[in-house]
C-alpha cells in the first residue's frame, strides 16, 4: 500500500511560493508559525490535550538568524521533495549530516535540524512521517501480559507476547507504532506503569511485579520518544487501561509526566496523537520524600529555576502540582526512584507501590 | 684623603650619631674612649653592610640588579652619544651558584683614564646634581655591581672599552679598595675588538640564576617596550638567544639640563648653591641659579622673605636662607621648563606594545599621554598604555608594567603610586572584573605606566616603587581614565562592527541564496533583490580598510657611527580607503571626518577634502543616490606599519543612527 504524498508536496511548494512572491512584491520574505513556547500553549477542551495557542512568530529575513532559518527551511523542503520523488527515507541524524553539503544552510547541531523539522511540521500541518524523516530506535522497552502483532521487514505479521516471547529486556518499541506496523491482539492487565529509569524497570521485572500485580511495565528511557508516547496512548485507549507514571522526584521528571499526560511544548502541534490525558502521576512526589524519609540531594540552581518555571507553566496549574512544587522548593531537596532501595530491594514492590496504588484506588481487589 | 666621609648621607650620619648617644646615656663608654673608635667609614664599606638598600638583598635580586645596572648604563651612554643602542646581555651560569654577567653596548666607550673611576668607585658620576631626565642618578649603579661581585666571589671585574674605530680596545681588570673607595687596577692590556666603539663589562657574582631567570627576561622585555629605539640581545646560559628588536629608528629627544626650581630645592641645597655661586647679589643669584625666576618673581620672593636684594649670598645667615626658602613657597612661580623631560610618545608606546604582544594578538591597544606637570618643583609627565583581549588570561588580575624614566620597576608593585591610582578607578564599566569597584582589576589586560621626571620620587634607593605623591597619582588617574574611555569606545565599536558584518552577510550571501532556492524549487527566474536590500539595511554604510606600502626613503637619522649618511631606510605609507554606500531609499548628503595621528604627514587625499587640520581630514560629500557608493582615499606618511591601524570616522549633518561605521561628530 503506497502512501500518497501529493498533499505533502503541495504544502511544501506553498512555502517556496510564499517566499518567492514576497521577493516579487519587494517585501522582506517571512513565514508565520505558532509561537512554540510555554506561554503559548492552551488547553484544548475538545481534544483534552494542550495545543499551541493563537500567538504567532514571524520568521523574516531582516535579521541574520531569521534569514538563515528561511534558507534552511528552503533547503530542507527541497530535500524532502527529493526523497518523496525517489521514494527513500532518512533518519533525522542522516538529514543532519546531509546538510553538511548545503554550504551556508548547513546545521551546526542535530538539535537545530530536529527543531527545524518540527517547525516544518507546524508550518505545513504535516507529520514527520509525511516528510519521510524518522528518528532512531531509542530502545524503550515493554514487559507485561500483552500480545502484539508486528509487521516485520519481510512484510509478514508476527505475534509477540511481551512476557513469554521476550527476554528480561522486554519488547523493544519500534519507531513506527501506527496500526499498519503494530496491533494489540490481546491484553490481560489492570494498568500500565511507565517508568523513567532503566534501573527501576529492571527492579520491577526482577521482582516479577508485572505478574504479581497484573501490570504492563513500560520503560520511558528519560524523556520519552514520540513512538513511546504514541505506543502508550494507543495501548491505553484501544484496550482502555489506566496509565501510571513513575519517575524520579525532580522538575525534569515532572516534565516527562507532562509530555505523556498533557502534551509537550515542542510537540504541541501533534498533542492529540501523542498524549494520554487520563494518565496519572504515581510518584516519587516531594510528599513521598517526607512520608518515606527518602535519601535526598540538594536542589541545584538549575533545578530551582526549572521548578519556578513550572509554577508559571499553564500545564502545572492544578492544586496537586502547585502544592508539590512549592513543597519541594521549600524543602530544597530532590530524590530518585531508586532511593527507595534504602529499605531493601523488595521495598518498592512490597510496600511502596502497593501503598501508592491503594492511595490511587488502583489496588488489586 | 680621598675617602668619602659618611656625612654625605644624612640618614647614615643620623643613624650613627644616634648609636653614639645611646652609648653616652648608658654611661658605659666615655666620649674619649668613643673618639678612639670613631673613624671614617668608606661608602664601599657602608655598601658592604647595607647591600639590600641598593637591590642586592638576596641572590635573585642581585642577578637582576646587576643586569639592570649594566643595561641602564649602556642605554644612557649610547643616547648621550646619539647612537642607536645595541645592547648585548649574556649570563653564564656555573655550578657553584656563581654567575658571570656580561653586558655590552655600542656606546661611545670610556677613555682609559676614567675606567677605574667609573667602574671602581662608588658615587662617581657625571649626573650627580644634573636636573634632567636620565636613568641613573647617584653614580652607584655599575660600581655597586663590581663591588657585589668582588664581595661574593672574590673575582675581579673585567672591562673592555673602545672609544674610536681606529683605536684598539682597552681591557682593564679591576677590584675596589673598599677602605679608600678607589679602584685597584689589576691588569691592563689592549686588544683588537671588531666593534667601532663600545663598552663590555664582565662581572662574576653569586646569584640564584634558576629563580632569577624569568625576571631577567621580563626586565629585558619590559626595557625593550619603553626603549623602542634599542635592540637588546639576551643569551641565556644554555645558549638560547632572545632578540628584542628595535621598532623605532629615531633616538628619543635629548633631555636638556635645567637649573633647580625654587619649589623643589631643599634648604641645604640652597645654602650649598649659594656658597658656590659667582653672583654677588641675592637678586642676580636667584635669577641665574634657578629656573623660572624672572624679575618680578625674584623681587616678590625677596620681599616676602624680608631681605635686601643686594645681600651677598655668600654672607647670608642660616636664618636668612630659611626665610628665603619659606618665601619660595608663598610666591607664585611658573612651572619649570619641560625640555628636561623626554617622554616616549603615544605612537611609539603603541608600536612597542604591539610588537611585544604579537603572540597574544590583542583585540586593541590604547594609549594616553598627559601634558607635563610639576610636583615640588620637579617636572614630570605621565604616559600610559593598555593592551586588551586576545590570548591574555581572562580570570587573572591584570598585569601592570611600571616604568620610570624608561627603566622597568619590577618589585614592590603594591607600594607604588601607580598601583594605588589604578586601584582607585572603577574598572567594572570597562569590561574588567573588580569586586566592589576597588583594587587591582582582573581581566584580559596589560596596563603600562611610564613616568618621566627629573627626579623620580622613589620610596627607596633600590628604586623599585614610586612614592605616594598626590600630583603624580592624579595624573596617572587622569591618564587611565582617558584610556578607559577609549576602551569603552572600542568595545562599543566592536559590537557595532559585528552587527555590520552580520547585515552584510545577510544581504550579500544569504538573501540571494534564499531567492535562488525558491526560484529553483518552483522553476521560475531568480527575482531581483535591490529594493529589498535597501529595505533591510535602511542605513548609510561606511566600511574602511587600511593598507601599508613600503617605500624607500632617505635616512633622516644622523648618528655618530653612521658610515654612510645616505644609507637608505625603508619607510611606510599608510593608505586608508573608505567606502560610503547609501543603503537608504532616499539620497543622502553629509560631512565626513577622519581622525589622523598628530605626528602623521597627510599625502594624497581624494576626493578633495574641505579641510585638513593636524588631527583630522574633513570632506563635504556630494549627494549619494540610493544604492550608490563613494570611495574616499587618503595617505599618511611618517608612520610605521601598524601605527595607524584603524580609522576613526565621524559624520555631521546626518542623523547618526542612520549610519553604520561612523559616530556623531562632536566638534574637535
Amino acid at each position: 500500500m503506497k502512501k500518497d504524498y501529493s498533499h505533502v508536496i503541495s504544502k511544501i511548494d506553498a512555502i517556496a511560493t510564499k517566499i518567492y512572491d514576497d521577493f516579487q512584491k519587494t517585501e522582506i520574505p517571512f513565514v508565520n508559525l505558532p509561537t512554540r513556547t510555554k506561554a503559548n500553549i492552551k488547553f484544548d477542551e475538545n481534544l483534552n490535550v494542550w495545543k499551541y495557542g493563537k500567538s504567532i512568530t514571524e520568521r523574516n529575513a531582516k535579521s541574520l538568524d531569521g534569514a538563515y532559518m528561511l534558507l534552511r527551511t528552503m533547503f530542507m523542503a527541497d530535500f524532502i521533495k527529493e526523497m518523496i520523488k525517489i521514494n527513500k527515507s532518512s533518519t533525522l541524524r542522516e538529514m543532519y549530516y546531509i546538510s553538511e553539503g548545503w554550504d551556508l544552510a548547513k546545521f551546526h547541531s542535530q538539535q537545530e535540524s530536529n527543531l527545524l523539522a518540527e517547525d516544518l511540521e507546524v508550518i505545513t500541518s504535516c507529520m514527520r512521517e509525511d516528510f519521510k524523516l524518522r528518528p532512531e530506535e531509542d530502545g524503550a522497552r515493554v514487559i507485561g501480559n500483552v500480545m502484539i502483532e508486528e509487521m516485520t521487514r519481510n512484510k509478514t505479521k508476527k505475534k509477540i507476547h511481551c512476557q513469554d516471547d521476550v527476554g528480561d529486556a522486554g519488547y523493544l518499541i519500534p519507531y513506527n507504532v501506527e496500526p499498519e506496523k503494530i496491533t494489540f491482539k490481546s491484553i490481560d492487565a489492570d494498568f500500565v506503569i511507565a517508568i523513567e529509569t532503566g534501573g527501576m524497570f529492571d527492579r520491577l521485572v526482577e521482582n516479577g511485579f508485572d505478574t504479581s500485580n497484573r501490570a504492563v511495565l513500560v520503560h520511558l528511557k528519560g524523556q520519552p520518544a514520540r513512538s513511546t508516547r504514541r505506543f502508550i496512548k494507543r495501548l491505553s485507549e484501544e484496550v482502555n487501561i489506566p496509565v501510571l507514571v513513575f519517575t524520579d522526584c525532580d522538575p525534569w521528571s515532572y516534565r516527562i509526566f507532562a509530555s505523556i499526560a498533557y502534551g509537550a511544548i515542542k510537540t504541541a502541534h501533534i498533542s492529540e496523537y501523542l498524549t494520554t490525558p487520563t494518565s496519572q502521576y504515581l510518584g516519587v512526589t516531594p510528599s513521598d520524600i517526607e512520608n518515606y524519609d527518602l535519601p535526598t540531594d540538594s536542589l541545584t540552581k538549575e533545578d530551582i529555576n526549572a521548578l519556578k518555571s513550572e509554577l508559571s507553566d499553564p500545564r502545572f496549574q492544578d492544586s496537586f502540582w502547585k502544592g508539590e512544587i512549592k513543597l519541594q522548593l521549600k524543602m530544597g531537596k530532590k530524590s530518585e526512584q531508586q532511593a527507595l532501595a534504602k529499605y531493601g530491594l523488595d521495598y518498592v514492590t512490597d510496600t511502596y507501590l502497593p501503598e501508592k496504588l491503594d492511595e490511587m484506588g488502583m489496588s488489586r481487589k | 684623603m680621598n675617602n668619602f666621609i659618611i656625612t654625605i648621607s644624612i640618614t647614615v650620619a643620623g643613624c650613627i650619631v644616634l648609636q653614639f648617644m645611646e652609648g653616652i646615656i648608658l654611661g658605659k663608654i666615655t666620649a674619649h674612649e668613643l673618639a678612639k673608635k670613631q673613624k671614617e667609614i668608606s661608602v664601599a664599606e657602608f655598601f658592604e653592610r647595607n647591600k639590600h638598600i641598593l637591590g642586592f638583598g638576596n641572590q635573585t635580586r642581585a642577578l637582576i640588579t646587576s643586569v639592570k645596572e649594566g643595561v641602564d648604563n649602556g642605554l644612557d651612554a649610547c643616547e648621550e652619544a646619539n647612537i642607536l643602542p645595541d645592547i648585548y646581555v649574556e649570563i653564564k651560569n656555573h655550578e657553584n651558584g656563581e654567575c658571570k654577567v656580561i653586558v655590552e653596548d655600542n656606546g661611545p666607550g670610556v677613555i682609559k683614564k676614567q675606567i677605574p673611576h667609573i667602574f671602581g668607585r662608588l658615587l662617581y658620576g657625571s649626573r650627580f646634581y644634573a636636573i634632567r631626565q636620565s636613568r641613573g642618578q647617584q653614580g652607584i649603579g655599575i660600581s655597586a655591581v663590581v663591588l657585589y661581585g668582588q664581595l661574593t666571589t672574590g673575582k675581579h671585574a673585567k672591562i673592555i672599552s673602545k672609544v674610536a674605530q681606529d683605536r684598539p680596545a682597552v681591557v682593564t681588570e679591576l677590584a675596589i679598595d673598599t677602605n679608600k673607595n678607589r679602584a685597584e687596577v689589576i691588569n691592563k692590556d689592549t686588544v683588537h675588538w671588531d666593534k667601532p666603539c663600545g663598552t663590555r663589562v664582565e662581572v662574576s657574582i653569586i646569584a640564584d640564576y634558576k629563580r632569577g631567570k624569568r625576571f631577567v627576561y621580563d626586565y629585558l622585555l619590559s626595557t625593550s617596550i619603553v626603549n623602542p629605539h634599542a635592540q637588546i640581545i639576551y643569551r641565556e646560559p644554555d645558549g638560547t638567544e632572545h632578540i628584542f628588536e628595535r621598532t623605532s629608528e629615531t633616538l628619543p629627544k635629548k633631555s636638556v639640563e635645567i637649573k633647580p626650581h625654587p619649589y623643589g630645592v631643599e634648604l641645604g641645597t640652597l645654602i650649598k648653591i649659594a656658597k658656590n655661586t659667582k653672583s654677588r647679589k641675592l637678586s642676580t643669584f636667584l635669577k641665574t641659579e634657578f629656573s623660572s625666576m624672572g624679575d618680578r618673581t625674584t623681587n616678590s620672593a625677596i620681599q616676602k622673605a624680608n631681605l635686601d636684594k643686594n645681600l651677598n649670598p655668600k654672607e647670608m645667615s642660616r636664618e636668612q636662607f630659611l626665610a628665603l626658602h619659606s618665601a619660595f613657597k608663598e610666591v607664585k612661580i611658573m612651572a619649570p621648563s619641560i625640555e628636561c623631560l623626554s617622554p616616549i610618545g603615544e605612537t611609539l608606546i603603541k608600536r612597542s606594545l604591539k610588537h611585544e604582544t604579537q603572540e597574544i594578538s590583542p583585540e586593541f591597544i590604547v594609549t594616553a599621554s598627559r601634558p607635563p606637570s610639576v610636583y615640588s618643583g620637579n617636572p614630570f609627565q605621565v604616559e600610559v598604555g593598555l593592551v586588551y583581549g586576545g590570548k591574555l588570561p581572562k580570570e587573572e588580575t591584570i598585569k601592570i608594567l611600571r616604568f620610570a624614566n624608561r627603566v622597568p620597576l619590577l618589585y614592590q608593585q603594591g607600594g607604588c603610586v601607580t598601583t594605588q591610582a589604578i586601584s582607585s578607578i572603577d574598572w567594572r564599566r570597562y569590561g574588567l572584573n573588580q569586586p566592589s569597584g576597588k583594587g587591582i582589576p582582573s581581566g584580559p589586560a596589560i596596563f603600562l605606566t611610564h613616568i618621566s621626571s627629573t627626579l623620580i620620587p622613589f620610596t627607596s634607593e633600590s628604586k623599585e616603587a614610586i612614592a605616594d605623591v598626590t600630583e603624580i597619582e592624579n595624573e596617572i588617574k587622569l591618564a587611565f581614565r582617558e584610556c578607559a574611555r577609549k576602551v569603552q569606545y572600542h568595545i562599543h565599536k566592536e559590537i557595532r562592527r559585528a552587527k555590520t558584518r552580520e547585515k552584510f552577510n545577510l544581504i550579500t550571501k544569504i538573501l540571494p541564496e534564499i531567492a535562488k532556492k525558491s526560484a529553483n524549487m518552483l522553476n521560475k527566474p531568480i527575482p531581483s533583490l535591490d529594493t529589498i536590500i535597501t529595505k533591510i539595511m535602511d542605513v548609510v554604510w561606511i566600511e574602511d580598510l587600511i593598507e601599508y606600502e613600503k617605500i624607500k626613503r632617505e635616512s633622516i637619522q644622523t648618528t655618530l657611527i653612521g658610515e654612510s649618511p645616505e644609507q637608505q631606510i625603508e619607510g611606510t605609507i599608510t593608505k586608508s580607503r573608505i567606502m560610503v554606500i547609501n543603503y537608504k531609499h532616499t539620497p543622502q548628503k553629509f560631512n565626513l571626518y577622519a581622525i589622523i595621528p598628530e605626528d602623521a604627514v597627510v599625502g594624497t587625499v581624494s576626493p578633495k577634502p574641505s579641510k585638513v587640520s593636524n588631527n583630522y581630514i574633513k570632506w563635504s560629500l556630494e549627494t549619494i543616490p540610493p544604492a550608490k557608493k563613494i570611495d574616499i582615499n587618503f595617505e599618511l606618511a611618517g608612520l610605521e606599519k601598524g601605527d595607524f591601524d584603524e580609522n576613526d570616522l565621524y559624520v555631521e549633518n546626518i542623523n547618526p543612527t542612520y549610519v553604520i561605521g561612523a559616530d556623531k561628530w562632536e566638534g574637535n
